[in-house]
């Protein structure tokens, strides 16, 4: 067995890879501050100009239409969820265990590319012919938001219920309540930590999204994170101009 | 009953996209029809001539080994610390290292091109190893945690007392006993990093990018069913590894507790 204080220092490595991604963070959050010379590739000194500029009507609005869209996410996947969740807790059988596990997973480990192209075409009207059209449509991101956000949701809400003794679920049945009272007064507020813990993380990242109202609103739908990438094209454009010119500074020097 | 016809749609909606990506990349024409009017193999094809799909896998599979061969020692290690470092404090250490998680892809990404930008690395690799290396470590502590969590320290102590050396009890006890936990962390190491798409979008160029952002790219600019090939070749791996991973480590124990 290895010594305390050796063990201790074995959490230095995994420190040095968080300092990296704070420091990737650090400079984000210092170029918010920093002044932008139109037709200069430097930023000036210290503002808050771009921080007013962000409550612009036009950002306003899609701010607006981010956290609705988000709200409506995690309400819809939260309610899609839970039946999924609750098999999953309490099924004695392994093998159907392991289906739901499975099935849910691996979408879970798919990436958000291989996803959102699936949706693109079962949205459009290559499989199913739809009575109101959805892709391009906040309804069709929405459809996407809920599919992208279930798999997490019925981790955590499976995780919640698997916590809950069924013995009080049993002592509730035995005192002569209906299963749906049982549901509603007993299975329901004990996995409350589970719906708050989950909601909040669907909810956060629902509003960090960019995959899916990019490829799925087709540039007619916009949350924030799209309109990030957009003026980002820009700020990378910016940033190799100003890599090039370092370099050739640097080689002229 | 009802409870099951309600989960068996469900998990239908949850599986659906993945049937018809599947059965779109055997589609004959370019033009999208469900169900295909034959078999064809040639977007396959095309897949793997396409010769910017072959520079990306090159670089994923740069990307992805280097991530994972350095995020797999380091999750380890803090995974032991904080197991077994009496740290104080423990679930705030904890939280912090699951914390990359929760932060915002676009804002990874912006803030990791600012500072490949200021470093002048923005044509070089490290900056994206750098970033996979953040984001798949998470989920390596929480896989080798649980098994350190299981591991008995009498079984440790015996082999000292018997007269093993410490460096010793770590390699022949220690990390066999924890091979389960090493080989889920592995699994999700790989997955998640040759999934990573929107840190990644922001730092790679045509030079650099990966699989996911190549593909990206190509869906914005073509409609024909090339990505729907490339995509089945992933979900097909990615339902393999689980599967695996499920037969051989039980994810409910991984998933479901604590």
């Amino acid at each position: 067995m290895l010594a305390t204080r050796d063990v201790k220092l074995a959490l230095l490595p995994a420190l040095v890879v968080l300092a990296v991604f704070a420091a990737a963070l650090g400079s984000l959050f210092r170029w918010s501050f920093l002044e932008f010379v139109p037709g200069s590739l430097q930023t000036g000194g210290l503002t808050l100009a771009n921080l007013r500029a962000v409550l612009a009507p036009q950002y306003l609005a899609t701010i607006r239409d981010t956290v609705v869209l988000s709200a409506l996410t995690t309400l819809l996947t939260l309610v899609a969820a839970y039946p999924v969740a609750y098999a999953l807790a309490r099924t004695p059988s392994r093998r159907v265990r392991s289906t739901i596990l499975v099935l849910t997973l691996a979408p879970f480990f798919t990436g958000a590319i291989v996803r959102t192209y699936a949706w693109i075409l079962v949205l459009g009207n290559t499989v199913i012919t739809w009575p109101v059209p959805m892709l391009f449509t906040e309804r069709g991101v929405l459809v996407g938001l809920v599919h992208f956000s279930m798999p997490t949701m019925i981790l955590i809400l499976a995780a919640a219920l698997s916590h809950i003794d069924p013995v009080y679920e049993r002592a509730a049945t035995s005192l002569g309540a209906s299963p749906a009272r049982v549901f509603w007064r007993v299975t329901l507020p004990l996995s409350m930590p589970g719906i708050v813990s989950g909601g909040l993380i669907v909810f956060a990242w629902t509003l960090s999204a960019f995959p899916t109202p990019e490829l799925l609103g087709g540039g007619k739908v916009k949350m924030i994170a799209n309109v990030v990438k957009d003026l980002g094209a820009l700020a990378l454009t910016l940033a190799l101009l100003a890599a090039v010119g370092r370099l050739t500074a640097g080689r002229a020097s | 009953m009802i409870l099951r016809l309600v989960v068996a749609a469900l998990l239908l909606f949850i599986t659906l996209p993945t049937v018809v990506v599947i059965a779109v990349s055997f589609n004959p024409t370019a033009i999208l029809s469900f169900p295909p009017s034959g078999l064809s193999l040639r977007w396959y094809e095309n897949v793997l001539t396409y010769p910017q799909f072959q520079r990306a896998a090159v670089n994923s599979l740069v990307v992805t080994g280097a991530a994972v061969a350095l995020a797999l020692p380091v999750g380890t290690l803090a995974a032991l610390a904080l197991e077994r470092g009496r740290l104080r404090g423990r679930n705030a250490w904890a939280v912090l290292l699951l914390s990359p998680l929760v932060v915002p892809g676009v804002a990874a990404g912006l803030g990791f091109l600012i500072l490949a930008a200021a470093l002048g690395l923005l044509r070089s690799r490290s900056v994206l190893i750098a970033a996979h290396v953040a984001l798949v470590l998470p989920f390596v502590v929480r896989a080798v945690w649980v098994s350190v969590r299981n591991l008995d320290p009498a079984l440790e102590r015996a082999a000292a007392s018997l007269g093993a050396a410490p460096s010793h009890v770590f390699r022949r006890v220690t990390l066999p006993l924890l091979k389960p936990g090493l080989f889920a962390a592995l699994l999700f190491a790989v997955v998640v990093s040759l999934n990573e798409f929107v840190v990644s979008l922001f730092i790679s160029n045509r030079v650099t990018e990966i699989l996911p952002v190549a593909m990206f790219t190509y869906v914005v600019n073509y409609t024909d069913p090339t990505i729907a090939a490339l995509s089945s070749l992933f979900i097909v791996a990615t339902f393999v590894v689980v599967w695996l991973a499920d037969r051989y480590l039980d994810l409910a124990r991984v998933f479901l507790q604590h």
